[in-house]
């Protein structure tokens, strides 16, 4: 590992104005950073350390319904925490689906959107084509391994998919990204659209800015009825093959409401909302439900390897409205 | 001096304290909190296996809550404590955590296993062993590639008994 010179921010004010410096990289939990620069995905002068930047943790109720996570809020806190677990079930599961219970202890919710494609390429330690590495390089994925890839939005200068359990179940949940900067006012940005699909840029994660701070995440009215379901190739501690989150507004046996996410199967959390719309007044359990989740992959497309995940997620998809149709 | 000062430094002054002694080091940056305890302190229970958030080998307490040590920066342990399986033991009596692995075979090469240890304790007092799955489940960040994983679980699962044993005696 590179060294680098060191700060630790005490207060938010602080944490702006050395993020703000040129050459600086954001350390909160850590458990992303440390490894980009062993590999040498990062290799920033100085980092500055935000963990403790005090008013940033903890989960508070929203006047109104809704709820506030710090961004520095653990991962096992946020996911433990009563509010969360009692009405957001599904961004609780997620969470505690994510990683392992020590890497949660220390991985920040604000963090883990953050984190960058596990592409084996992008975290490849010898030279590789890569265009989210070195742009204009190409994309060794492509024609290369390509299983885990996208199914959804890629183009040929980039095929990998945003890993975020988390990142999934806010973008169905419509959360949002609230940040500020040193040199311009903060930002409410849409869970939906935090991520950026390579067609309007390929070398791109997010749309944050260099030393733009996310101080919290916010979440609408609560969601009881929600659901979370992970496929993975181990039962536990493993990135998702695909992923399913899903919030259900009911009227009885009928759905008033379905917002669908997908989580590992493109470079954002992917919204169904062809099958949304045709979701909306159906009455669950009928053969009318398929048809419209059916509707909402009529956009996906394979790559070489990777046909299998079209099907894994339209059955995950299924399920998932099962599991949530019976939360509460 | 890293900690009270908002200037980037290239040295850092870290105090903290491990198994209840306290130290007072000057390190670079990018020490992590595992070559601290390994290099510096002369601590090799925590293992380096993969060194990047992998394997759980290096699992040590940082103010009670279990952590990977290979993900923690050295200077931003400023101030904490830490516990390792060396602080386990007291007055030469094994932990129950540590007699339960050696009782249930829970290992065979041993590299594991002071992680695994250290992640058990922290699996116990969180509460997450009210069955075999949820012990699975919460010590899944220990990989084991010796596959002791049916005789770890159980040594948790009796270590859990022993420890709420003695909490009500
Ligand atoms: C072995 C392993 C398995 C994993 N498995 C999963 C999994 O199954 N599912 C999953 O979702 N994740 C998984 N992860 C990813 C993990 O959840 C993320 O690494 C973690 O959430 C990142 O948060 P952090 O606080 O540690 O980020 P850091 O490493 O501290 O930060 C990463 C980057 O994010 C930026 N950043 C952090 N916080 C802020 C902020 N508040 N404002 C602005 N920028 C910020 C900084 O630029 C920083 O450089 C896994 C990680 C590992 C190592
Ligand atoms: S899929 Fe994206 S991250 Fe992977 S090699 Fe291609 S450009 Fe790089
Ligand atoms: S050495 Fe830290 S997790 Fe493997
Ligand atoms: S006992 Fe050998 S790795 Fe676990």
């Amino acid at each position: 590992m590179q060294d680098f010179s060191y700060a630790r921010a005490t207060s938010r004010a602080e944490a702006l104005a050395l993020a703000a410096e040129g050459d600086t990289a954001i350390l909160a939990g850590g458990t992303e950073l440390l490894n980009w620069l062993r590999i040498g995905i990062a290799a920033p002068g100085r980092v500055v350390d935000i963990s403790r930047t005090p008013g940033m943790d903890g989960v508070e109720a929203l006047p109104g319904g809704g709820a506030r996570i710090g961004a520095l809020t653990r991962l096992n806190d946020a996911a433990q925490h009563p509010l969360i677990q009692h009405s957001y079930p599904v961004l609780s599961q997620a969470i505690l689906k994510s990683a392992s219970a020590q890497l949660r202890n220390l991985a920040t919710i604000g963090g883990n959107p953050l984190q960058r494609v596990r592409c084996p390429y992008f975290r490849a330690e010898e030279p590789t084509p890569c265009n989210k590495r070195a742009p204009g390089s190409g994309c060794a994925a492509l024609h290369g391994f390509n299983e885990k890839h996208a199914i959804f939005g890629w183009t040929e200068d980039c095929v990998a998919v945003q890993p975020s359990d988390p990142a999934a179940a806010l973008a169905a949940l419509d959360a949002v990204y609230v940040t500020e900067r040193r040199d311009a006012d903060g930002r409410r940005i849409p869970a939906r659209s935090f991520h950026v699909l390579p067609s309007e840029d390929p070398t791109a994660h997010t749309v944050l800015e260099p030393g733009e701070l996310i101080v919290s995440i916010e979440i609408a009215e609560p969601a009881t009825r929600s659901a979370y379901l992970k496929l993975r190739e181990r039962e536990s501690y493993e990135y998702a093959t695909v992923s399913a989150a899903v919030v259900l507004d009911l009227d009885g046996e009928v759905i008033r409401r379905a917002r669908i996410a997908l989580g590992s199967v493109a470079m954002r959390p992917w919204r169904l909302d062809e099958a949304e719309r045709r979701l909306q007044g159906q009455r669950l359990g009928g053969p009318e439900v398929e048809a419209a989740v059916d509707a909402g992959f009529a956009e996906a497309r394979p790559l070489s390897s990777n046909a299998y995940k079209i099907r894994l997620a339209r059955n995950a998809v299924l399920r998932t409205l099962n599991l949530a149709t019976r939360a509460s | 001096m890293c900690p009270e000062e908002t200037r980037f430094s290239a040295r850092c002054l870290v105090r903290l304290t491990v198994n209840g002694q306290s130290h007072e080091l000057e390190v670079e940056p990018r020490v992590t909190l595992l070559d601290l305890l390994r290099e510096r302190l002369q601590l090799t229970g925590a293992k380096k296996g993969c060194n990047r958030g992998e394997c759980g080998a290096c699992t040590v307490l940082l103010d009670g809550r279990r952590v990977n040590a290979c993900l923690v920066l050295a200077a931003s342990a400023e101030g904490c404590a830490v516990t390792t399986v060396e602080g386990l033991a007291q007055d030469g009596r094994l932990h129950p955590v540590q007699q339960a692995f050696i009782e249930h075979d829970a290992f065979q090469c041993g590299f594991c296993t002071s992680g695994q240890i250290m992640s058990a304790l922290a699996c116990i007092t969180e509460g997450h062993t009210g069955s075999n799955a949820e012990i699975r489940e919460w010590m899944s960040g220990n990989l084991c590639r010796c596959a002791a994983y049916p005789q770890i679980a159980e040594a948790v699962a009796a270590a859990a008994r022993d420890m709420s044993a003695s909490e009500a005696a």
